[in-house]
């Protein structure tokens, strides 16, 4: 039932694409409809695939070596639930934020149908061929949908170098499953042979693995295209690409890794060390942003970072035989891709709010938001809560299930080196967390509080109901999985089975008690306090701030994010060195001046096209052979046709 | 295999040096035209009866190969106005140097060839490589674009020799000739736009349209 579900699911989000496309106005406002009802669907095939027992559905398909089958067990049935429910919202939050009589209303809905549908195909499908189909279409519209906008170069490029690092991505995604298929003789996703893991092809196997699902993923040295692609595309696909479709990577990890027998240290300790540079690094560019879509972006890749420490120490747990350490962080990594997927969905829903409402993604141009639209900034907020980690929200749960992994295995005592990576993990992630927070009282700050610094943002209005509706679940979500964790107990355990195979079940009833019992103190004594505070004030007086003694305030004269961030992103200047346009000498008199300072992705600008610019030249001087004469290209043919049969004669 | 397939090849042997060594394209073109007709006769001494099929093999062969195709060349070269000299990369006397060469090396390889007996005593093999190889120099030592399409109906013509020794299989060999037909035809086509383009058929001109 379960699968059958969710390829109905599948199909309607798909056909939603379809029917936007349709010549005639009639047919692109029933999209919505059709999506929602096609989430509804998917959400529930997702439930009972979370609930009772893997289903699998054969079809007919026509590719020679393929086969249509789509697997729903537990593990597929918890990464699809997130693509299910952000397209409904995302559905929804589109009927109003690009409206269906906007320029390329039909592309974008078009494609974020079929982008949505196949995503989930990719989740679900139990058949490597179908895996990489799907995986293809995700990329080819996620393409396109990056490119909306593409009268601007901005936006082409980001949409060029997403094709490109996805394509990179997909060779090795190629030559990892044509091994999977030499070792196992089957193109279905099945267990590999016994003792495979301390083998070199076994090493190969997971390099292959980290490489193309890590550049899906957005882990930190193989993150380039994810930045520019998130801050070009449409708000809503910017929600989905970085809540659900760089987790499509985290899966394929998990799926992967789920079929070996037994993992070797390395592969923990291998993915510990990326999950916890992805996690500092991801967040220190952040802090450095200006972009209010790309700040969101680059936390993106600082929960990956999360995601996959947690993973890391589970792997390393699984190899160490400590089932109790394995159970608590696989709960903690996979409950984070729910919550990265549900907060920073919110987060770029309602931050799109803002840039629908202020014309820019400038942080430096918003301000004073709060007054003028308080449900996004409410939205907003929430999300900034739960990112950070804070309780009473959802991304306390599943920081703390990783904390306390971490903190049994270090009480554990063991002596073994790999295992001392662990200890690290508490304070990167205390790091992470903080900074984030820094990142966020900078975002929420500039954009919402203070006074409007652009005349644009002093005129904005509260969005229209049907994007608020779309955050409102998101929100309740959030708040659910904050106040509520033990419901998700029993479901984290099923799913965690899947993963370490080998390992017996733990009961995770008491952790995630723990949390429901803090998170809910928290909740009450905030609410008190809240309570009280607003009493207290009942009695308000209005006059202006203290304004230091300046007599002519003005708002531009307020911090801006980056003079807000600059003390911390000083201290990461090492790794992320800011490019500062400043007048060099203030003459005795001032005059006019001007000053800029923007951080390039250190990786994708200092290393990346440096490198690809080097390997052009390198290869520029093959157009020497280029003589464009007939003649000489049917020499070269006759005499590579020669060389060739001698060579074959030896 | 009677001598006189030998005298045959023979000939065919020296229409290569002719075809390399001469400066006019009419003359080119003839000469082309005269291999096809000494191709499509050839049948005739490798079966002895003389069967409806080996009719129908000489005639096709000889209308296309002596008539058909050369009188398609030469409406060519009237229609498209050049002169009617052939400007070689390579000077004739290196040509007919390589060409000497190539037929040498095809006599000796043919001989290191482990041939069916029938076959080792006749010319065939090495006539057909030498013939080959002297197509493949008129194609990449030639400036004009009708001496290439001269090139690619000598390399047929080495194909067709070869094929005679299968004569019972004959039928892929008519296939290509049906091939080779159409070939010129879009051949004659392209030529005419590369004029209208280019006011030559020079292929050095093409080279404009590299990248």
């Amino acid at each position: 039932m379960s699968a059958q579900l969710v390829l109905l699911g599948s199909i309607l989000c798909i056909a939603s694409g379809g029917l936007a496309i349709l010549p005639g106005k009639s047919f692109i406002r029933t999209t919505p409809v059709m999506i929602i009802t096609g989430a509804i669907a998917g959400l529930a095939g997702c439930w009972i695939g979370l609930t009772s027992a893997t289903t699998t559905l054969v079809l007919p398909w026509m590719i020679p070596g393929g086969e249509f089958r789509i697997t729903v067990d537990a593990l597929s049935a918890f990464f699809a639930a997130p693509a299910f429910l952000m397209a409904g919202a995302g559905g929804l939050y589109a009927e109003r934020y690009w409206p269906a009589d906007r320029r390329r209303a039909a592309w974008v809905r078009g494609f974020f149908g079929l982008l949505t549908g196949s995503l989930v195909i990719v989740m679900v499908a139990g058949h490597t061929i179908l895996f990489l189909a799907a995986w293809e279409i995700v990329t080819i519209s996620a393409f396109f949908l990056v490119g909306t906008e593409h009268e601007a170069p901005e936006s082409r490029n980001a949409a060029w170098l997403y094709l490109a690092a996805s394509h990179v991505a997909m060779l090795a995604l190629f030559a990892m499953i044509a091994i999977l298929h030499a070792l196992t003789h089957t193109w279905a996703f099945d267990a590999l042979p016994a003792g495979l893991a301390s083998l070199p092809i076994g090493r190969v196997i997971f390099a292959l693995a980290i490489f193309g699902f890590g550049i899906k993923a957005g882990l930190m040295p193989f993150h380039v295209w994810l930045p520019g692609a998130h801050a070009a595309a449409p708000t809503h696909v910017s929600a989905m690409m970085s809540g659900v479709v760089i987790k499509m990577g985290v899966y394929g990890l998990v799926r992967t890794l789920s079929l070996f027998d037994e993992i070797p240290y390395s592969f923990g300790t291998t993915l510990l060390v990326l999950g916890i540079v992805s996690s500092i690094l991801g967040v220190a560019f952040a802090l450095a942003q200006h972009d209010l879509k790309r700040l969101l972006a680059y936390h993106s890749i600082e929960n990956i970072g999360i995601i996959v420490c947690g993973l890391g120490i589970g792997f390393l747990a699984e190899a160490h035989g400590s089932a109790r350490v394995a159970a608590l962080a696989f709960a903690g990594a996979l409950l984070h891709v729910w919550n990265h997927g549900l907060f920073k969905a919110l987060l770029f829903l309602s931050a799109g709010s803002a840039i629908h409402a202020t014309h820019t993604r400038e942080i430096d141009r918003m301000g004073g938001l709060t007054r003028r639209m308080p449900w996004t900034a409410l939205a907003f907020l929430t999300g900034a809560i739960a990112i950070c980690g804070l309780p009473p929200l959802n991304g306390f749960v599943s920081e703390w299930l990783i904390y306390v992994s971490a903190f049994t295995a270090v009480t554990a005592r063991e002596a073994d080196w790999s295992w001392l990576l662990v200890f690290a993990v508490p304070p990167a992630l205390a790091l992470t967390g903080a900074l984030a927070l820094a990142c966020f009282v900078k975002a929420f700050g500039a954009v919402f509080l203070g006074a409007p610094r652009a005349a644009a943002a002093a005129a904005a209005h509260e969005s229209p109901l049907g994007m608020r509706a779309a955050m409102m679940p998101l929100a309740a979500a959030c708040f659910g999985i904050g106040l509520a964790p033990t419901l998700l107990g029993p479901m984290l355990e099923r799913v965690t089975a899947l993963i370490a195979p080998g390992l017996p079940g733990c009961d995770l009833a008491g952790s995630l008690q723990g949390v429901q019992t803090s998170a809910i103190t928290v909740a009450v004594v905030a609410a008190v306090a809240f309570g009280f505070v607003t009493l207290l004030s009942r009695k308000r007086r209005t006059g202006p701030t203290w304004d230091c003694g300046y007599a002519a305030a003005v708002p531009r004269a307020q911090y801006t994010a980056s003079s807000l961030a600059r003390s911390i992103t000083g201290v990461f200047a090492w790794a992320m060195p800011a490019v500062v346009h400043a007048p060099a000498k203030l003459p005795l008199f001032p005059r006019e001046a001007s000053f800029e300072s923007h951080v390039p992705d250190t990786v994708l600008d200092r290393a990346l096209l440096p490198a690809l610019r080097f390997s052009e030249r390198l290869i520029s001087y093959a157009r020497y052979a280029q003589s464009a004469r007939v003649q000489f290209y049917i020499l070269s043919l006759g005499v590579t046709l020669v060389v060739l049969l001698f060579w074959s004669a030896l | 295999m009677p001598p006189i397939a030998d005298t045959v090849l023979i000939i065919l042997l020296l229409t290569n040096f002719f075809i390399l060594g001469t400066a006019s394209m009419r003359a080119m073109i003839r000469v082309v035209a005269l291999q096809g007709i000494l191709l499509s006769l050839l049948p005739i001494f490798v079966e002895s009866h003389a069967t409806l099929r080996l009719v129908a093999l000489v005639f096709a062969t000889a209308a296309l190969k002596g008539l058909v195709i050369p009188s398609l060349l030469f409406k060519a070269v009237r229609d498209v106005h050049i002169n009617h000299e052939i400007e070689p990369y390579l000077g004739f006397i290196p040509s007919l140097f390589l060409c000497a060469t190539g037929t040498a090396a095809a006599l000796l390889f043919a001989d290191q060839l482990p041939l069916a007996a029938a076959h080792k005593s006749s010319l065939f093999v090495p006539a057909s490589l030498a013939t080959l190889l002297a197509g493949f120099l008129v194609l990449t030592t030639r400036r004009k674009a009708i001496s290439q399409v001269a090139g690619y109906l000598m390399l047929e013509n080495g194909i067709y020799v070869f094929g005679l020794l299968l004569y019972q299989s004959m039928v892929v060999e008519v296939g290509v000739l049906l091939d080779l037909l159409v070939g010129i035809f879009v051949m004659g086509i392209v030529l005419n736009h590369i004029q209208r383009e280019f006011s030559s058929l020079d292929t050095e001109h093409l080279s404009r349209l590299r990248e």
